[in-house]
């Protein structure tokens, strides 16, 4: 190791309208392939309070399974128009709106695979290091067996499982802290 | 136990979440430790951003309005590379920051400073394939802050970088040498005393331009790579 890794430090409050104008919240263009989705993250502080000035990135797969990344070298397709990355702030409600396609599963590295997900980064003001959590679809026979959800003591799972609400709409909120404090993980 | 494919940061890099001088640190920081988690595809690949279009102008954050704007005319420039000294290449880095009067184009800041009509403080540009970048902008002003009584950010500017893969994801701040106000900083301070003089740039005379603009380096390190495959069980 001969350089010294940068520390990290918070967003800060006032991102929104100088951090460049890369908001995406919609990852799947038309005639991408996949089922539909939206995705309604909220984010909440310890007090319960929501979190207006957060901002939340999200990293998937396609519908395939499928990362856009040089290092998913499995022959599966990529789609046109799909990087899998989407950024949007919270609104005044504490919560990040995304349109996405619902991901496929991607290998575990010992074997099998995990259960679909999509990776979050969270960062806020008072947020001095990047938080990583994962989101996970309610019902998915899968979870059962996913290795990565194995990992988590079972009372804290449903932090990490988001519900759907009727016509292709899932919510998933995130704790900062409290009760219902979120899994972020160190990956 | 399997291998990493990132290197876990250097106790003595980061923050702790809990800072709390750092006031809104305290309802905004987990109490309970992150869930160790083995790279799998989901943290090993990530976002690298390489079709997103970028305007030439917007690495020139003195050039995006109508005319100049207020302030001290500066060159920020560094290389982006990991711990072992390889570069980032076609980095992308996205940087924003206050005007000269400390104030931000952003409807929250109530500072009672003025805003600049010709500076939005929002810059992005690709490295190049040594993870070279350089951005032009002007030096952004100290401002106050709630956090405590005579509470003044130092003078800062914020980045934001993706590296190769979701796990490399990091947003910091530069500061500039020798401020005063970096002593009193509860945010700069919540870094560990050992690492952090690297959020600090340095004046660069070989960079600066006569008659035109001073220069400040500032190298960003990302997480390197372990040598051995992640597989290794
Ligand atoms: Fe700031």
């Amino acid at each position: 190791m001969s350089h010294a890794l940068t520390p990290s430090q918070t967003i800060g409050p006032f991102y929104f309208g100088t951090l460049a104008n890369t908001y995406r919240a919609e990852l799947a263009p038309p005639g991408v392939a996949g089922e539909r989705i939206e995705l309604a993250i909220a984010l909440h502080d310890r007090d319960g309070a929501v979190v207006p000035d957060g901002l939340i990135e999200i990293w998937q797969a396609n519908s395939h399974g499928r990362y856009n990344h040089p290092e998913d070298r499995r022959n599966l397709p990529l789609d046109a128009g799909f990087e899998g990355f989407g950024r949007a702030s919270t609104d005044k409600a504490g919560v990040a709106r995304f349109g996405t396609v619902r991901p496929g599963r991607v290998p575990w590295p010992q074997g099998g695979l995990q259960a679909a997900h999509v990776n979050i980064s969270v960062f806020a003001r008072g947020v001095l290091n990047r938080l990583a959590t994962r989101l996970y679809f309610d019902g998915d026979p899968a979870l059962a067996e996913d290795p990565v959800l194995k990992l988590v003591e079972a009372a804290r799972r449903p932090t990490l499982i988001a519900k759907r609400d009727g016509g292709g709409l899932w919510t998933l909120s995130i704790h900062l802290g409290g009760a219902h404090e979120t899994v972020f993980f160190d990956g | 136990m399997t291998e990493q494919a990132y290197r876990r940061p250097a106790a003595g890099t980061h923050p702790a979440n809990l800072s709390p001088e750092y006031k809104s640190t305290v309802a905004r920081s987990p109490s309970k430790p992150a869930v160790i988690l083995p790279q799998t595809l989901s943290e090993i690949t990530g976002p690298l951003r390489r079709e997103e279009r970028l305007d030439a102008g917007e690495s020139d954050l003195t050039k995006q309005r109508m005319a100049a704007p207020l302030g001290e005319r500066i060159i920020v420039q560094g290389r982006v590379l990991d711990e072992d000294g390889r570069a980032v290449p076609q980095a992308l880095v996205e940087i924003w920051q206050c005007n000269a009067a400390g104030r931000y184009h952003h409807p929250g800041d109530q500072h009672d400073a003025p805003l600049d009509p010709n500076f939005y403080g929002g810059g992005r540009v690709r490295a190049d394939e040594d993870g070279n970048y350089r951005f032009v902008t002007i030096k952004p002003g100290a401002y106050p802050w709630g956090n405590h009584r005579n509470a003044w950010r130092p003078a800062h500017i914020h980045f934001s970088l993706f590296g190769p893969a979701f796990a490399t994801r990091l947003i910091t701040q530069m500061y500039f040498p020798g401020d005063p106000l970096l002593a009193f900083d509860p945010i700069y301070n919540s870094v560990p005393a050992g690492a952090r003089a690297r959020l600090q740039s340095s004046f660069d005379m070989e960079a600066t331009q006569p008659e035109w603009a001073l220069a400040y380096r500032f190298d960003i390190v990302l997480r390197g790579r372990n040598a051995t495959p992640m597989e290794n069980a």
